[in-house]
């Protein structure tokens, strides 16, 4: 890994290990609204990664970006200095796992679930036991589930389910919208000490969408604030968040729940 | 043959034929729905007499195009025919979707060609065997039914399978999210609207006999035809739609499905019309 990238100069934190998402000038526009204007990014490897803005704020759009479910309508984004249009999407996406905000299940039971990701990587039919295993372990979700019928869990589960899922994969970077969505907050802080442990056992690069301070606060080493699709700061959690810090003053959790 | 040791006297005597002071006798049924229609201020007396002119006419034309193909007695003109036949069908069946651009119809026409021509030349060639292979006394009117049938089956495909994919958008992205194809990813909703085009055919397949006679079977019949006879052409008939309008379908939803996705596999539903 390079440190950092030259062209991607100012305001791109250049970490000893370099950038897993490099972004430049990435801009989107749905049906005449620009929901990004000009993001540029450097999202570091084997971190936790908070994104938060409030509803509206372009967050769920740039994750999708990064799994490629949408492409940009202008700008540049790499993948570990790869140019996205040059990886091969479903390699990609296998590489950059994705969680949407509303948990969906396939049909069957939470292993049909897990088994279904393994084969579309096509992963050997012997090594399946041992993918499940680790992704439950990994996603910290209780194995006598595994029988039960995915549709029938509560969404804290359901969360978990897909989280575990998108590892089945074996990505390098994973990410997640607003994974705390509709949980209490117990429920919450515990699937961020997942989040945090995940990374810490596995490596992972975590990029996690919300709207609430106290969970970047909590769970991730850097933040990116975004407001009207613009980065409107990021850098290391403990600065852009401190007291008197750059963001320490926002403030978008009253009532902008998004669903 | 079963009616050849002794032939029922019914058997055989030529159709009554209906003369035009008769025919217009008959449009005083229509009338007569004419009138209901105002009694009832259901308000369909115009469309009912312009539904029946419409008949006379097209009808008309038909049986004189008919008799004009038959007498010449010309494979190309008997092909000119069938291709008018496939082409007005895919009109038809993507004038009824959502976004009926002249890619969709292209699709619908090449859906319903295959399904209908690969019937056909089963049925043509190694079924009823038809001497000289373009005789239009039977290609014409089995092409006509399996067309016929054929475009309902792609009008149900593509309607169903567009209603699936905008409904199952949440499954769909999270099967690309995971890396996998877009097969795999609209496996569900092609499966969906195949069976919604097919169950019509299915429903058919039980039914027929018992809630209605076929109309090719009732003109067989009225034309002194052996109802044996008759049962065994409808049958030959029923298994004919079922196989074009199920080849029609499944094409129907493997192609239409990959208009809903870029090159990248990324969804693009179109905001409903």
């Amino acid at each position: 890994m390079t440190a950092g990238h030259p062209e991607y100069g100012a305001g791109v934190a250049a970490p000893a290990d370099g950038a897993a998402f490099t972004l430049r000038g990435v801009s989107q526009e749905r049906e005449g609204v620009r929901i990004l204007d000009g993001v540029d990014l450097g999202i570091q490897t084997g971190r936790v990664t908070a994104l938060i803005g409030p509803s509206g704020s372009g967050k769920t759009s740039l994750l999708r970006l990064l799994n490629r479910l949408d492409d940009p309508t202008a700008g540049e984004i790499r993948f570990r200095d790869r140019r996205f249009v040059d990886v091969p999407v479903r390699e990609l996406r296998c590489r950059v796992g994705f969680v949407a905000q509303l948990p969906v299940m396939f049909p069957g039971t939470v292993r049909d679930n897990l088994s279904e990701a393994a084969q579309v990587v096509s992963a050997p039919e012997h090594e399946l036991d041992a993918r499940v295993a680790r992704a439950i372990a990994l996603a910290q979700l209780d194995p006598a589930l595994l029988d039960r019928d995915a549709e029938r869990l509560s969404v804290g589960q359901q969360r978990r389910v897909t989280i575990a899922r998108a590892l089945m994969t074996a990505p390098e970077a994973l990410l997640l919208d607003e994974p705390t969505a509709g949980l209490d907050p117990p429920t919450a802080g515990r699937l961020l000490e997942t989040v945090k442990r995940l990374v810490r056992d596995s490596g992972l690069t975590v990029l996690f969408a919300t709207h609430r301070l106290e969970e970047a606060r909590a769970a991730s080493d850097e933040t990116v604030v975004l407001t009207n699709g613009r980065v409107a700061h990021c850098g290391p959690t403990e600065r852009v968040l401190a007291p008197g810090g750059p963001a320490a003053h926002l403030s978008f959790s009253a009532g902008s729940d998004e669903t | 043959m079963i009616a050849a040791a002794q032939a029922p006297q019914w058997l055989g005597r030529p159709l009554a034929d209906v003369s035009w002071p008769e025919l217009g006798l008959a449009a005083g049924l229509v009338l007569i729905a004419v009138g209901i229609s105002r009694w009832q201020g259901a308000g369909l007396g115009r469309q009912l007499l312009w539904g029946a002119a419409r008949t006379v006419v097209q009808l008309l034309l038909v049986g004189y195009v008919l008799v004009f193909v038959f007498d010449l007695d010309r494979w190309y003109l008997v092909l000119a025919a069938l291709a008018v036949m496939v082409a007005v069908a895919a009109a038809t069946a993507a004038r009824r979707q959502d976004r009926p651009d002249a890619r969709l119809h292209g699709l619908m026409a090449l859906a319903i060609l295959v399904g209908s021509g690969f019937t056909l030349v089963y049925v043509g060639g190694f079924v009823v065997s038809v001497d000289p292979w373009y005789n239009p006394r039977y290609l014409i009117p089995l092409f006509g039914m399996i067309v016929g049938n054929a475009m309902n089956g792609a009008t149900l495909a593509a309607e169903r399978l567009s209603g699936e994919i905008s409904a199952r958008r949440g499954e769909i992205e999270a099967y690309l999210a995971l890396g996998a194809g877009v097969a795999r990813a609209s496996r569900e909703p092609g499966r969906r609207a195949f069976r919604a085009a097919l169950i019509p055919t299915v429903n058919n397949l039980m039914v027929v006999g018992i809630v209605a006679l076929p109309g090719m079977m009732t003109g067989q019949i009225l034309s002194g035809e052996s109802p044996l006879l008759a049962v065994r052409y409808q049958i030959v008939v029923m298994f004919m739609l079922a196989g074009a309008v199920a080849v029609t379908s499944a094409l129907t939803t493997l192609w239409y499905r990959r208009r809903f996705f870029t090159a990248a596999e990324q969804l693009v539903v179109p905001p409903a019309a």
